[in-house]
């Protein structure tokens, strides 16, 4: 479902991302780890057509970036840790914003579903600048499922939320993903990746250092995160 | 049921992508939908034109010999300061929240949201034009609707700020956005002023002189086609990263 291949990304002299590969299946959950500066978020934005390689290949649902970004858009959601959302639009305007820039046949519909899936349909006409973080980054989420993407990127989303907020996120990406989609998650939070993701892998020194499956880990993510990080 | 390719691979299945003007419809729906809820943009505007064409007023005292000469210049010194304010504070409102990204993460042509943000700025200046403008007539005594002069406000605005929104664009961009705007804006956009401001002066002459006129006009059609196809070609480029 996602394919990188040799991926470099330079910022004028400095190189961030030195060839990475990374191969995702369909329906998997990896967690992307890494500590600061480690290029986590530059490979998401290019993951998700925000930013250009400077080398490699990028294929995302069977369509290649760059040259055909408006298909692989189609296909993905990304949550960051900015809520992507307007403040002085109501929460339901907000979604039938995006609805509309997706072409979505039916938002009214879509709309209210996805208002109930992030529990805030009685919040739907209250603008979004009077929510609190938790609220918008539930909110954050439903915008990006909105267009039932296959692919969902998400770039630190527990940055700022307090317990019951990251419980409530923690619930959301459950559901979210027990409906088959392929997930992609940067965190700092090893705790809550490693209740979440079917895969870890861990970005250092701007390549994948180490890569294993829940199962291979034998429940101790921390040592396996402090080896790799070690080389 | 997805389709097959030659080699027997499965293709994905196409989705729905909105069109050029779906798209820009959507994006001039949100600024001035946004803008109906928190009345910060226009609101700002206004009062920035009301105290300019005060100070001018009374700093100026015109004798009514002189003021024919002096009013267009007047005039578009407004809709520019104003104007400026305007563009600043709807980029910023892509900025803040990451919105800009959310945009650009949507399946549709990047030029169809250049155009949306355009035209909803062009809106907001036109409304204000509108409402400047009879108090404008009021204080400086001059019969400010004539055809010809809301064409030439109309042709000014368009280029103002097809360039405007372009370099909004990239100054958003910047931690010193507030003043960079203004710094690139205005040198780019001083054909366009001076064209305004000369087709303008002629149309507010009581005899106009249309072959004194045309070629102002002209100028301002010339730059207002330029500009619009120079953004449709890089705003692609300089959203990128």
């Amino acid at each position: 479902m996602i394919y990188a291949r040799k991926l470099v990304k330079r910022f004028g002299t400095k190189t961030v991302l030195r060839g990475i590969d990374f191969h995702v299946e369909r329906g998997e959950f990896v967690a992307l780890l890494g500590s600061n500066g480690a290029g986590k978020t530059t490979f998401l934005r290019i993951l998700a057509s925000l930013s250009r390689p400077s080398l490699g290949e990028v294929r995302l649902a069977g369509y290649s970036l760059p040259h055909q970004a408006a298909q692989v858009r189609a296909r993905l959601g990304f949550v960051s840790h900015q809520p992507l959302l307007y403040g002085d639009l109501s929460a339901e305007d907000n979604l039938r914003f995006y609805a509309r820039m997706y072409g979505l046949r039916k938002p009214e519909a879509r709309i209210a579903e996805v208002l109930d899936l992030t529990g805030l349909r009685v919040h739907r006409r209250e603008p979004v600048r009077t929510f609190s973080r938790g609220m918008q980054q539930r909110l954050s989420l439903g915008r990006a499922i909105l267009h039932d993407p296959d692919i969902l990127l998400f770039d630190e989303p527990y940055t700022g939320l307090d317990q019951d907020a990251a419980l409530m996120l923690d619930d959301l990406l459950a559901k979210i993903s027990a409906q088959g989609r392929t997930i992609v998650m940067t965190s700092h939070d090893l705790a809550r990746t490693e209740s979440l993701a079917t895969r870890f892998d861990i970005l250092a020194r701007g390549v994948i250092s180490a890569s294993a499956r829940r199962g291979e880990l034998g429940g101790n993510l921390l040592d396996f995160y402090k080896k790799a990080l070690a080389g | 049921m997805e389709p097959r390719l030659k080699s027997g691979k499965t293709a994905p299945a196409q989705r729905p992508q909105p069109g050029f003007v779906q798209t820009l419809f959507a994006v001039v729906w949100k600024d001035l939908t946004a803008e109906m809820r928190s009345r910060e943009l226009l609101s700002a505007m206004l009062v920035f034109a009301l105290l300019v064409i005060f100070i001018f007023n009374f700093a100026l005292e015109l004798a009514p010999s002189v003021r024919s000469e002096v009013t267009a210049g007047v005039l578009w010194v407004t809709f520019t300061f104003a104007g400026t304010l305007g563009l600043n504070r709807s980029m910023a409102m892509e900025k803040d929240r990451g919105c800009l990204d959310g945009l650009l993460l949507a399946p549709v042509e990047r030029s169809a949201i250049y155009f949306g943000k355009a035209v909803g700025n062009l809106t907001f200046i036109l409304i204000m034009a509108a409402i400047i403008l009879p108090l404008y007539a009021l204080f400086y005594g001059i019969n400010v609707f004539r055809p010809g002069l809301l064409l030439v406000i109309l042709l000014g605005s368009v280029g103002y700020t097809a360039i405007g929104t372009l370099l909004a664009t990239m100054a958003v961009q910047t931690r010193t956005r507030d003043v960079l705007l203004p710094i690139l804006l205005f040198p780019i956009t001083l054909p366009v002023l001076i064209a305004s401001v000369k087709a303008s002066s002629g149309f507010l002459e009581k005899a106009p002189d249309l072959s004194a006129i045309l070629p102002w006009l002209n100028f301002l059609i010339a730059y207002d086609i330029i500009f619009i196809a120079l953004a449709f070609m890089f705003f692609d480029y300089l959203v990128e990263e």
